[in-house]
C-alpha cells in the first residue's frame, strides 16, 4: 500500500465525516470512529469521486475498517490503471 | 366508534392490472421482479425492479388526459376505478360532499420532474413543460381521484417515505371509525421508475442487484416496484346494511417515531407502533396469527424487524406467520403499504398466507415463520401490517377476517 493512497483515504474518511484528520488512522474500525452504514455510504461516494472508480456493492459488503477499505480503493485503483495502460 | 369495513379493492402493480391477477400471483408465489424496461439501466449497478410490464395509458385514459397525469397518479386512478366499481358504490350528492380521499406517495411524479430538468440542466433548453408542476406534485394522485368521480369532500395526501399509504389508510380508518365521513377511498400509488431517482437508490447501496429475498441469509437488498393499491372504506353497519361485500375490517392503527437516525430502523419504534396498533383495536399478541411484514430484504430491515416482533409477541412470535410480500411485489415505497395491507386483507378473506418468495436459506437473527416460497392454506382471525419509513416514522394496520354475512 502506498503512503500517498493511504493518506489519501484518510483524508476523504475525515473530511467525509468532519472528524480531525490525525483521528483517523490505518487501523481504525468504524464503530470507533463513530462510522454507522449511511456514514459508510457517504465515504464510499466521496471515495469513488477522489479516486475516479465505481466501488461495486459486493465489494464493500463486509468492510468493518478502514484497513479493508484502503485494499479495496487500492485494488480497484490498480485495476482501472491496469484498464487504461490496455486500453 | 363504528367498526370499519373494507368494501371495496383495486390494484395495479407488477402481480397484475387487477385485484384477481394481483392475489392469483401472491397465492403462487410467483415474483413479478425482472428487467426494468422503461428506463434504460445499463449506468446503473442494478437493473432488476418491479414494473408494471408493457403499460400505457391507453386502455385506461384518452391522449388529452393522460398528458395532465404522471404514470404514477394514472396508477392511482386504475386502482380507484377497480376498488369503487367492486364496492357498488350509488353515488349521491350527500355522498358525493362528505366522501374522502387519502392517498398516499413518496416521490409523487418525480419522472416528469427528472425529465424537465435534464431538459434544463442537460440539454440547456430554456423552458420545462408547463404541466410539470402539476403532473409532479404529490397530491396528484388524490386530486384525479376526486374529479374522476366528482367528490368534493375532504381530500388529501400523506407523505411519509415508505409509510405513506399506511399512514393514508390509518387517517381514513379513523375518519370513519369517528364518524367524519361515512365512506372513504384510500391507499397509496408509486412510479419511481426514472433515472435520477435509481441513481439515488443505487447511491444508499440498498438495492439488490438480483433479486429480493426477504429474510434470507443471503439477501442483497430491496428491489423497487411500482403500482397502486385502493380501498374503499365503509361503516360496517351500513356496508351491511346496503348488503356490500366486505373484503375484511379495518380493527386498528399504531403509529410511532424512532427519533433515532434518518435511515436506520430501530426495532424499538418498530416494537412501540406494534404494540400501539394492539391496543387501539384491544387485541391481545396472542390474537395475532399473520404479519405482513415490511420485509425489504435489506440487511438491517428484517433484522430489526424480527427483533421488533419478537419483543411485541414474545413466545408467541414462534407461532407466527410473518411474510413479506415485497419479495413479488417489490418495494413500492408510497404504495408499499396498500399493496400490503390488501395483501394482508385477501389472506384473511380467503385463508392463504401469501409466501416471502426468492427465499433460499434461513439467517439464524431472522429465525421466525416467513412462509417461506408457498402459500400456505390458513384460516386467521387477525392479521398486521407493518410500514416502517426511512425518517423512522412507522406506521402499523391491524386487519380482522370478515365474519360470515
Amino acid at each position: 500500500m502506498s503512503d500517498e493512497l493511504i493518506e489519501r483515504v484518510l483524508k476523504v474518511i475525515a473530511a467525509s465525516k468532519r472528524i480531525p484528520r490525525e483521528q483517523v488512522t490505518i487501523d481504525s474500525e468504524f464503530p470507533q470512529l463513530g462510522i454507522d452504514s449511511m456514514d459508510a455510504v457517504e465515504i464510499l461516494f466521496a471515495l469513488e469521486n477522489e479516486f475516479d472508480i465505481s466501488i461495486p456493492d459486493d465489494d464493500v459488503r463486509n468492510v468493518r475498517n478502514v484497513r479493508q477499505m484502503v485494499e479495496g480503493v487500492e485494488k480497484l485503483v490498480a485495476a482501472k490503471s491496469a484498464g487504461t495502460a490496455a486500453g | 366508534m363504528r367498526r370499519v369495513a373494507i368494501t371495496g379493492v383495486g390494484a395495479i402493480c407488477a402481480l397484475g392490472r387487477t385485484v384477481s391477477e394481483f392475489r392469483t400471483s401472491l397465492c403462487m408465489g410467483r415474483p413479478g421482479i425482472g428487467r426494468i424496461e422503461s428506463t434504460d439501466c445499463s449506468g446503473l449497478r442494478f437493473q432488476q425492479g418491479a414494473e408494471v410490464g408493457g403499460y400505457s395509458h391507453e386502455p385506461y385514459f384518452d391522449d388529452r388526459r393522460a398528458d395532465f397525469i404522471d404514470r404514477f397518479a394514472q396508477f392511482a386512478v386504475i386502482a380507484a376505478r377497480e376498488a369503487v366499481t367492486g364496492a357498488g358504490i350509488e353515488w349521491t350528492p350527500e355522498l358525493r360532499e362528505t366522501a374522502a380521499i387519502i392517498t398516499g406517495s413518496c416521490v409523487g411524479g418525480q419522472s416528469t420532474e427528472d425529465i424537465g430538468f435534464h431538459e434544463v440542466y442537460k440539454l440547456g433548453h430554456g423552458r420545462v413543460h408547463p404541466l410539470t408542476i402539476p403532473k409532479t406534485m404529490a397530491n396528484a394522485g388524490a386530486s384525479h381521484i376526486s374529479m374522476e368521480f366528482g367528490i368534493t369532500g375532504p381530500s388529501f395526501t400523506i407523505s411519509t417515505a415508505c409509510s405513506s399509504a399506511a399512514h393514508a389508510i390509518g387517517q381514513a380508518f379513523q375518519m370513519i371509525r369517528h364518524g367524519l365521513t361515512d365512506l372513504a377511498i384510500t391507499g397509496g400509488s408509486e412510479a419511481p421508475f426514472s433515472f435520477g431517482i435509481l441513481k439515488a437508490w443505487e447511491a444508499m447501496r440498498v438495492v439488490s442487484n438480483e433479486t429480493c429475498r426477504p429474510f434470507s441469509k443471503d439477501r442483497r437488498g430491496m428491489i423497487l416496484g411500482e403500482g397502486a393499491a385502493m380501498l374503499v372504506l365503509e361503516p360496517l353497519e351500513m356496508a351491511q346494511a346496503r348488503g356490500a361485500h366486505i373484503h375484511a375490517e379495518l380493527v386498528g392503527f399504531g403509529m410511532s417515531s424512532d427519533a433515532c437516525h434518518i435511515t436506520q430502523p430501530s426495532a424499538e419504534g418498530a416494537a412501540r407502533a406494534m404494540r400501539a396498533a394492539l391496543r387501539d383495536a384491544a387485541l391481545k399478541p396472542e390474537q395475532i396469527g399473520y404479519i405482513n411484514a415490511h420485509g425489504t430484504a435489506t440487511l438491517v430491515n428484517d433484522v430489526t424487524e424480527i427483533a421488533a416482533i419478537r419483543s411485541v409477541f414474545g413466545s408467541h412470535a414462534e407461532r407466527l406467520a410473518v411474510s413479506s410480500t415485497k419479495s413479488m411485489h417489490g418495494h413500492a415505497l408510497g404504495a408499499a403499504g396498500a399493496l400490503e395491507c390488501l395483501a394482508a386483507a385477501l389472506a384473511l378473506r380467503d385463508g392463504v398466507l401469501p409466501p416471502t418468495a426468492n427465499f433460499t436459506e434461513v439467517d439464524p437473527e431472522c429465525d421466525l415463520d416467513v412462509v417461506p416460497n408457498r402459500a400456505r392454506h390458513a384460516q386467521v382471525e387477525f392479521a398486521l401490517s407493518n410500514s416502517f419509513a426511512f425518517g423512522g416514522l412507522n406506521a402499523v394496520l391491524a386487519l380482522r377476517r370478515a365474519s360470515s354475512q
